[in-house]
């Protein structure tokens, strides 16, 4: 078992560096969320409610419906490479530098 | 170490003696062989690989997340192995082959529910979490509470899930190579018994990557041999499909009266439109809601991100599974439409109503068809994949419902965590083998029932209770006990309740109706047809009718056996005359209940603890500080 009484777990959640990764995260987390349930539910709204439009041929036999189920799989996978790649340049970093802190203090303590 | 070898020997004595209890199945009976000797095949390499495993499993780390050392690269492939059932491997192709774009559109929620995976819950749980889902919500609120009803609720989830698969399973192994059902029941326990109880979570995932690889393989090399005639261009390939005759004879078998005034070419194209099997949106998009949510409150699936070191491996992990899972269901795609222009609608439901036999018998077709010794091994080399994805992912079921059992009952609230490590792995064993039985035993019992719902179950109540819970617990400061446990009981119930009352299930006036309309349209064409043989002259005319006659009397006799088996009853298991909640998928209303439970429980409960301890699980989840070092092996 880990012994997580030796941190201050307030402190760091109170400090400006943690409280700004914090903001950062939600506001980018949740607004990717949203968004990507979002275009996903307009595949079965528009599928039930307007399939007139998914009839729409544009390259041969490919029609509206086809393009934009493909494109969901074209979304979510660009979703993940977004986040990934701001989670590893942004969010990563400002992680460490408060673990490093932290683990800093800790030793200091000792 | 002998008892563990003589285990295995009977595991594979048990593998052996099903080869001549032999019925009929997709793969012709003198080709049956090289079924068994590419599954033998399979298991060989796989029992290796548990045999290799086993020696690695000391402790209770071990067993239940491989001690924390999987990469994030394996780690996805297992993901995808965990969670690619025979019921998306076959069944979603089957879905493409019968009805073309309702089949592919349903694809897709699978792969989105990875982005909720992927962006709120991968990561933190990997950062707090230790073995289960219990851990997670037994973190900040109490212990006790906490631990009995995420348990329970895995229990729940993970024995639904499991009888879909053991059941399916059966079904598919029938269906498809035609050993009997028990048979299949008992050779996929045993050796899904053999591979967590000697081997662990570092034995199942393994035997995970490697399903996953040859699931992956075989798909690819499909496609590739269905797409080169048409130089891999899309509107080229879609073209043959839509001007295919066997493909505009199912869409217009589909519609019925309605393709009347269709040209072929319009019911080609019709084949890549919306509405031939989803009819209500609502419930799409019920189902939708269940599988994006219910994914990431998949116990298996949650387990799966304690298996990796850092939180870092634990995204990379689901990047991987996204990149696999989503190439698969586009390959699906190809699948389905390859399969529905190839063999034919009537030839796949001729072997399984359902549709499930679509991709083996495409593999079939595409080494040269029933009669060819290439098509066969093609076949066999399909049908052995798809064993082996039933036993991959019963494996990672049992291991969920295992260590729900063993580490948060017996463990953490029996015993109130005062046990040896060896008293640990040794629970987690028993409960290993007794979820390894429960799962036979509800298996065969469960023969000839109607499951299907019971993965629809499975994802309604992960999505109403477990979601709501963990999502809550990890984001939200005021959640506290109270609100975990009514929102346990909330979601869990209100799934199960809407679903028991949902057209799921059988009901008997309705299935008495729809015969009786078959018995009467039989007995208005034999009518017909009797007196067009009376007026027939002709012996080819003659001959034709007679075979209609003999058609109809056979279907008529079918509709009436049925009615005869209905009898007197009049209600549903629940009592119902008819459904009471027109929904399929209870996600739309039992969803938005489990989150307002657990917001009603948080705020009417005081729970000093939980509020306590948000700031230690707030920035652990965001940091990782303080997650253990993986276990050097």
């Amino acid at each position: 078992m880990v012994d997580t009484t030796q941190v201050d777990w307030k402190a760091i959640d109170s400090r400006p560096e943690f409280q700004e990764l914090h903001r950062k995260k939600m506001g980018f987390l949740w607004g990717l969320m949203i968004f990507s349930m979002v275009y996903y539910f307009l595949l079965p709204i528009g599928a039930g409610y307007f399939p007139e439009l998914y009839k729409v041929k544009v390259w041969g036999p490919v029609n509206v419906g086809i393009l934009f189920a493909l494109s969901q799989f074209i979304v979510a996978w660009g979703i993940a490479y977004f986040y990934a790649t701001r989670a590893s340049t942004v969010f990563d970093p400002m992680a460490a530098a408060i673990v490093a802190d932290a683990e800093k203090r800790m030793g200091g303590k000792k | 170490m002998s008892a563990r070898r003589l285990t295995l020997a009977g595991a594979f004595a048990l593998a052996a003696i099903s080869t001549p209890a032999l019925a009929q199945g997709a793969v012709p009976e003198r080709f049956r062989w090289l079924t068994f000797v590419v599954f033998g095949a399979i298991i060989a390499v796989t029992m290796y690989v548990t045999y290799v495993a086993a020696k690695r499993v000391k402790t209770a780390s071990d067993f239940y997340v491989a001690g924390g050392g999987v990469s994030g690269l394996q780690n996805g492939w297992a993901i995808a192995g965990d969670y690619l059932s025979a019921a998306s491997f076959l069944g979603i192709a089957g879905l493409i082959s019968l009805y073309g774009y309702d089949g592919f559109m349903y694809s897709v929620g699978w792969l989105v529910a990875y982005i909720t995976v992927l962006l709120v819950i991968a990561e933190p749980c990997r950062n707090i979490g230790k073995y289960t889902l219990s851990d997670i919500l037994a973190y900040r609120n109490n212990q006790k509470a906490a631990r009995i009803v995420g348990a329970l609720s895995t229990i729940t989830v993970s024995t639904f899930y499991l009888t879909a698969q053991m059941v399916g399973g059966g079904v598919l192994v029938k269906t498809l190579i035609g050993i009997d059902y028990e048979i299949s029941v008992m050779v996929v326990g045993i050796l899904m018994l053999g591979y967590v109880l000697f081997g662990g979570m570092v034995a199942t995932t393994w035997v995970q990557i490697i399903k996953a690889i040859l699931l992956v393989t075989a798909s690819i090399l499909l496609v590739i041999f269905t797409w080169t005639p048409y130089g891999f261009s899309l509107p080229g390939y879609l073209t043959a499909v839509v001007g295919d005759a066997k493909v505009q004879a199912q869409v217009a078998a589909l519609l019925g009266d309605a393709a009347k005034n269709m040209t072929p070419e319009q019911l080609g194209q019709r084949f890549l439109e919306p509405g031939l099997y989803l009819k209500n949106p609502i419930d799409q998009i019920s189902l939708g809601m269940a599988l994006v949510l219910g994914t990431a409150g998949m116990p298996h699936i949650l387990m799966r991100f304690f298996t990796v070191p850092t939180a870092q491996a634990a995204r990379k992990s689901v990047i991987w599974a996204m990149a696999i899972i989503g190439g698969f269901y586009v390959l699906t795609l190809f699948l389905g439409t390859g399969a529905a222009m190839n063999v034919g609608a009537a030839t796949i439901r001729g072997v399984d109503p359902g549709g499930n036999m679509a991709g083996p018998l495409l593999a079939q077709w595409i080494g040269g068809g029933p009669e060819s010794m290439l098509g066969n091994l093609f076949l066999a080399f399909v049908a052995a994949v798809a064993f082996a994805t039933i036993v991959a992912v019963v494996a990672g079921l049992v291991l969920a419902a295992a260590s729900a059992m063993a580490h948060d009952l017996y463990v953490g609230v029996i015993r109130e965590d005062h046990v040896t490590p060896q008293e640990q792995v040794r629970a987690a064993r028993i409960a290993t083998v007794i979820v390894g039985a429960m799962a036979i035993t509800i298996g065969i019992l469960a023969k000839g029932q109607n499951v299907a719902h019971l993965v629809a179950l499975a994802f309604a109540v992960a999505s109403s209770a477990n979601l709501p819970c963990v999502l809550l617990t990890l984001f939200w400061k005021r959640c506290n006990t109270g609100g975990i446990v009514l929102g346990m009981i909330v979601g869990t119930l209100a799934a199960i309740g809407l679903v028991l009352i949902s057209p799921n299930l059988s009901y008997p006036l309705a299935i008495k109706a729809a015969q009786e309309k078959i018995v009467a349209a039989e007995s208005a064409k034999l009518t017909k047809f009797g007196a067009d043989l009376t007026a027939a002259t002709e012996a080819p005319a003659q001959g034709k009718l007679k075979a209609d006659i003999a058609k109809s009397e056979k279907a008529k006799a079918a509709a009436e056996a049925k009615i005869k088996e209905i009898g007197n009853d009049r209600t549903s298991i629940v009592g119902l005359e008819k459904p009471a909640f027109d929904l399929r998928n209870p996600g739309l209303i039992s969803i938005p209940l489990g989150f307002l439970a657990v917001i009603l429980g948080s705020l009417l409960y005081r729970d000093k603890r939980a509020e306590d301890m948000w700031d230690e699980l707030y920035v652990r989840q965001n940091t990782g500080l303080l997650l253990a070092k993986p276990v050097a092996h």
